[in-house]
């Protein structure tokens, strides 16, 4: 078939919201796009495993402990079923490591954020897995069949993360004053962080135009940050904390939240890689590989006995 | 008896939750992301059981003791966890090796205290037993799979297992309160080596048994360890006093 008609059957299928499935032609460029961000997503649900694990040890209940461990846990799933969907447009988990580890794929730049205290464990779950929920809630809907339906799984985890981040947060708020300044500090620090998930304002972001056409995403940045800001601007009151922007505003006219300037500088050099946390994440994962390397070398070598035991039987 | 009961059920509470505190180690730092996730369930298996324990002995123990209480504000000599448990994590060989052993032992004691006559040990020990039953079997695996995987990893197991060669005796030496609690312990000793020998025996390892053990754990005398388990695991509970999380 000729390139002009496989596109005008792929734009088609897009139009009329039929998923497009890994058998399917697709033009180099949605394929490459959607690699790269699904495995960027991937990373991030593993690389977003090391800021929470950080209060593992030091959590301050058993039962504290069991929803924070089962927590993580369930961002290592996300990982893997992002990485399979990643491999069924070509590309190997080792291939999406690797590029991970050099540098050349990106994760989220808000795990570049150290988590400081036990209420950051609340503020992450709220805030964090809060901001990735609507930018995940609109990924159900993607274009890409597996990609859609492995958010559709995590979006009910996700949100289970929320209600658990903001119940920690709740009880911090309800006691002694040195709780509730840990409460009111966590959500100083990533509330910004935050708002910047959502990436670059649309006026400048690159890539959204096309991802729009072909149904990557359904929402622009700002709508989603917008969305974003609106929810927590009232969720915070039931906390009885603030956050921590003078101009953030109900507009009646707009029906939204106005909100202040987000600091891009800061916002571009985290991805560039001078974030707080940045060499150490990286470090980490790329240590946990390397010292695992022996490992997955072993399980590799006892199958490949197996199967020569069962060959000769 | 009473006190007995007491002092066996922290032992199980506090070796159950030490190595859960080991095993969450791994979090986002395991070889595999599978295995990750595999061993972080098991720290969550190994945690819901010491909550059990724990929230047992709370109800015995009275004076409004809690689980946070019993795990939070005991300090290392009122900890009764078996040494083996509260080493270094080290590499995945030493981490599947004792996780081996111990759940070895532990599915054939739960396995008596099924048919314990008090309800509320039996009714623990017949919840476990199915997640012993599959840590048995996950880290007998993996006993075997890096026994007989390459050199390097035979290598690796047969050092863990030189590691732990005068810990695991621990198990097996009783202390009062144990021999009170009427259990064949000689059984599961019995069990216990069969087990593992025959699990030596397809990893193409060999075990290295010693006659001189490392005992105390039980009776809260630890190794140098565990008072750096419990300074990072109590801060936030000895740092803010009486705050509820
Ligand atoms: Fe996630
Ligand atoms: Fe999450």
């Amino acid at each position: 078939m000729e390139l002009k008609k496989l596109e005008e059957i792929f734009q088609h299928k897009i139009d009329n919201e039929i998923k497009i499935e890994p058998k399917d032609w697709m033009p180099e460029a949605y394929r490459k796009t959607n690699i790269r961000q699904i495995s960027q997503h991937a990373h991030s649900e593993v690389v977003g495993m090391l800021p929470e694990g950080n209060w593992i040890t030091r959590a301050p209940s058993l039962k504290r402990k069991a929803i924070l461990l089962a927590k993580i846990q369930d961002e290592a799933g996300h990982g893997l079923y992002l990485y399979s969907a990643a491999e069924t447009l070509g590309i190997s988990r080792d291939e999406m490591i690797e590029q991970l580890h050099s540098g050349r794929a990106k994760y989220s730049s808000i795990f570049n954020y150290p988590t400081l205290t036990w209420a950051d464990m609340g503020a992450i779950g709220w805030l964090v897995d809060g901001a990735a929920i609507i930018n995940q809630v609109m990924l159900c809907r993607t274009s890409y069949g597996p990609y859609a339906r492995g958010m559709v799984r995590i979006c009910k985890e996700e949100s289970f993360h929320q209600r658990q981040g903001f119940e920690i947060l709740y009880v911090l708020s309800q006691g002694t004053d040195a709780q509730k300044a840990m409460c009111q500090d966590a959500i100083n620090r990533w509330w910004w962080p935050s708002l910047m998930m959502f990436g670059p304002t649309d006026a400048e972001s690159s890539n959204s135009e096309q991802s729009m056409l072909w149904k990557i995403k359904r929402k622009s940045n700002d709508e989603l940050r917008q969305q974003f800001v609106d929810m927590i601007a009232e969720q915070v009151k039931v906390l009885g904390m603030t956050l921590p922007d003078a101009d953030l505003k109900w507009n009646e006219t707009k029906k939204h939240y106005d909100f202040g300037a987000i600091n891009w500088n800061e916002f571009w050099n985290v991805v560039k890689g001078n974030g707080p946390c940045n060499k150490q994440r990286l470090n980490a994962r790329i240590a946990a590989h390397q010292n695992g390397a022996w490992v997955r070398e072993a399980a590799i070598a006892y199958a490949e006995k197996q199967k020569n035991k069962h060959k000769a039987a | 008896m009473q006190a007995a009961k007491e002092n066996f059920l922290l032992y199980l509470a506090d070796s159950t939750h030490i190595l859960s505190h080991r095993n969450s180690e791994w979090c986002g730092h395991a070889p595999i992301l599978e295995q990750d996730i595999a061993l972080t369930n098991i720290a969550l298996d190994l945690l819901g059981q010491s909550r059990n324990f724990y929230q047992y002995a709370a109800e015995l123990i009275g004076n409004n003791a809690t689980e946070d209480s019993l795990a939070y504000l005991r300090i290392e000599s009122e900890y009764k966890n078996l040494l083996l448990v509260e080493l270094p994590k080290e590499d995945w060989a030493h981490t599947v090796l004792r996780q081996f052993y111990f759940s070895v032992f532990l599915f054939y004691l739960y396995q008596q205290l099924q048919q314990n006559k008090d309800v509320q040990i039996a009714a623990i020990a017949t919840k476990a037993i199915k997640e012993v039953a599959y840590h048995v079997r996950w880290s007998g695996e993996w006993v075997i799979r890096l026994g007989d995987g390459t050199e390097e990893s035979n290598q690796r197991m047969q050092y863990a297992v030189e590691a732990y060669k005068n810990f695991t005796g621990e198990f097996f030496v009783l202390t009062n309160y144990e021999k009170q609690m009427q259990i064949d312990f000689e059984l599961i000793q019995q069990q216990w080596n069969d087990k593992v020998a025959a699990v030596f025996n397809d990893a193409t390892l060999s075990f290295t048994n010693s006659n001189f053990h490392q005992v105390g754990g039980k009776e809260g005398r630890h190794t140098e360890y565990l008072g750096y388990i419990l300074t990072d695991m109590q801060y936030l509970q000895r740092t803010y006093p009486n705050a509820t999380w």
